[in-house]
């Protein structure tokens, strides 16, 4: 697979694409507004579509339930804002409303992780995953770029019929991956072969992962990178298979360690072929202001964290031995 | 169509119905289920345009209950209207029941619009389901019923909110306005009034109706539906426990059922 950076674009610019080019396919497509249309790039399809535009207000547990009729009503309703309120000011709402009916709505969690920056920790979403995946029903999806945000918008549309959590980004970020790579819900995608240690990441991170492999590979230690796009369900197969490969893993987010990606991999490796372990994420703190890249570095989520991670999680792996 | 003698006969059967599931399972919401029993009746046995041998029939008016832990008086009314065997009453509550203690909707139970048990949430639900009717042109309406206490909750102004500035003429919801919840008396728990007043200012056209006259309760809906461009809500005047004389008023009988003895008395006291 050929992965290199074209450009910077933010992942949330993938996602009014996608939401715009889907809606051309599919007319029970609706777009419900929560006053940051042009914020979570909705504005891109309301511009298209105004009649199926709706403006609901700053009212996040209205807009979830009302999603929810609408899809009882035949629609397929997409509803976004930034993740900390879409996730958890509603949380409720998405538990009844959306996941205990089963009801085919997708919410965008908008500006996650910690490259929100300026607006610091009230607008950092960091704990949307670990409350979106509790949730029987729910699918979550972290795409890698605005490409693969593009890719996951029709997915969720076409592939499931259950609700969806679709978590993307605030800031132009590298866009890599092939604007035709297949995005099938629940696979994980290999995107760098290695043998010494895995590297799993998602969002944001997988960028930094296949930077970080790049340095390790100068230094000797072949690293394996696989793309979680889909948080859950979770590819089990492709972990256990990479954990026998390597004997280490590293898991890399732009989110709480405590109940993120890395609590998933723990959860499946631990129950299947556990192998040491090392989390690169937020660890348990609330976020502050500052410019993307200074908050990355400060927080520990660059690629020579996960340089280092896969160093120590290495010499575990010998001690094991 | 029944006749409102009729109607009031089955309102009574439905709450006697309800009465004796209750006590089976032991534990559920005696209260409630009783205030709005006429509702219930008036609703399903006259003003709903649906056909209980094809519940998802796709034109059929329909109703989001969202206070979910009335759902005794739901189900013996979809029982006595047709969507399954009045004897499946007996199971609520029951491990592998189709009745959970609030409507689960997985469980497969016919007739049942929405899974609901969280206070505060049908209403948008119901202004969602009026919106999809609004886009596709269909001519359907959509009911809910709401608590008094449930009305504490902020998510059903944000729903109020948006089914006036959306112009939802096809929403009629209903109040049941029992004026008590489990600590007591609305009034102290968390003052609700002027009740009315509020749902004027957040652009509701208002009704008031006597909740236990069931010929009252179809003639309102009835205007109620001549006016355009504004959803519509009905303050239906109940009493909690209405039909057992012994226990109305008391907010006691909010989550209490009746024992064995009590529900014998009970039923020999329904009107």
């Amino acid at each position: 697979m050929k992965l290199e950076k074209n450009e910077n674009k933010a992942t949330r610019i993938g996602f009014g694409e996608g939401l715009r080019d889907i809606a051309k396919q599919n007319t029970n497509i609706i777009g419900i507004g929560a006053d940051i249309t042009s914020s979570v790039s909705m504005n891109i399809f309301a511009d298209e579509f105004p009649e199926r535009f709706f403006s609901f207000g700053i009212a996040e547990q209205n807009i979830v339930a009302a999603a929810a009729g609408l899809a009882l009503g035949g629609k397929i309703p997409f509803f976004s804002t930034y993740g900390v309120f879409a996730a958890l000011r509603a949380t409720d709402q998405i538990r009844i409303s959306l996941c205990y009916n089963n009801l085919h709505v997708i919410i965008g969690g908008a500006h996650a992780g910690i490259s929100v920056g300026a607006d610091g920790a009230t607008h950092q979403a960091l704990e949307d995953i670990a409350i979106m995946r509790a949730l029987p029903n729910m699918t979550v999806l972290s795409p890698c770029d605005a490409n693969q945000t593009y890719n996951a918008v029709f997915a969720a549309v076409t592939q499931i019929n259950s609700p969806v959590y679709l978590r993307f980004g605030r800031e132009p970020m590298p866009n890599f991956t092939p604007k035709n790579l297949e995005f099938k819900i629940g696979k994980g995608q290999i995107f760098t072969e290695g043998t010494d240690v895995t590297i799993i990441a998602t969002g944001h991170m997988v960028w930094e992962a296949l930077e970080a492999a790049k340095e390790l590979t100068k230094q000797n230690i072949s690293a394996q990178v696989i793309n979680i796009h889909t948080i859950k369900p979770i590819d089990k197969t492709l972990l256990i298979e990479s954990a026998k490969q390597t004997g280490a893993v590293v898991t890399a987010e732009e989110h709480q360690i405590i109940g993120g990606l890395g609590s998933v991999v723990a959860e499946v490796l631990s129950q299947n072929y556990p192998v040491p372990i090392e989390f690169v994420g937020v660890n348990d703190s609330f976020g502050e202001s500052g410019n993307p890249n200074e908050l990355m570095v400060k927080y520990g989520l660059k690629a020579t964290n996960i340089v280092s991670s896969c160093k120590k999680v290495l010499s575990r792996k010998l001690k094991n031995y | 169509m029944s006749s409102i003698s009729e109607l009031k006969n089955i309102a009574k059967h439905i709450r006697i119905d309800l009465l004796k599931s209750i006590s089976e399972a032991g534990s559920g919401h005696t209260g409630g289920s009783l205030s709005s029993a006429d509702i219930f009746t008036a609703l399903y046995f006259n003003i709903l345009n649906h056909k209980p041998d094809n519940p998802n029939w796709a034109e059929r008016d329909k109703l989001i209950l969202s206070i979910g832990h009335i759902a005794p008086v739901y189900y013996a009314t979809l029982a006595h209207v047709g969507y399954f065997s009045i004897d499946e009453l007996q199971t609520l509550r029951k491990l592998g029941s189709r009745l959970q203690g609030h409507p689960g909707k997985d469980h497969g139970l016919p007739g049942i619009e929405l899974s609901a048990g969280s206070l505060g949430q049908g209403l948008s639900v119901a202004v969602g389901l009026a919106l999809a009717s609004k886009i596709d042109k269909k001519n359907n309406y959509i009911y809910c019923i709401n608590g008094d206490g449930e009305l504490q909750e902020g998510s059903i102004w944000e729903a109020a909110m948006s089914a006036s500035h959306h112009k939802l003429d096809n929403l009629i919801t209903f109040i049941d306005r029992n004026k008590l919840q489990i600590d007591g008396e609305t009034e102290n728990v968390m003052s609700l009034e002027p009740l009315a007043d509020k749902w004027k200012a957040f652009g509701w056209e208002v009704f008031e109706c006597n909740g236990h006259n069931i010929e009252e309760i179809i003639n309102t809906v009835n205007t109620a539906k001549t006016i355009k461009n504004k959803p519509k809500l009905i303050i239906a005047n109940t009493i909690m426990g209405k039909g057992v004389k012994s226990i109305e008023n008391n907010h006691k009988w909010h989550g209490k059922a009746p024992s064995k003895t009590e529900l014998e008395q009970f039923i020999s006291e329904v009107y």
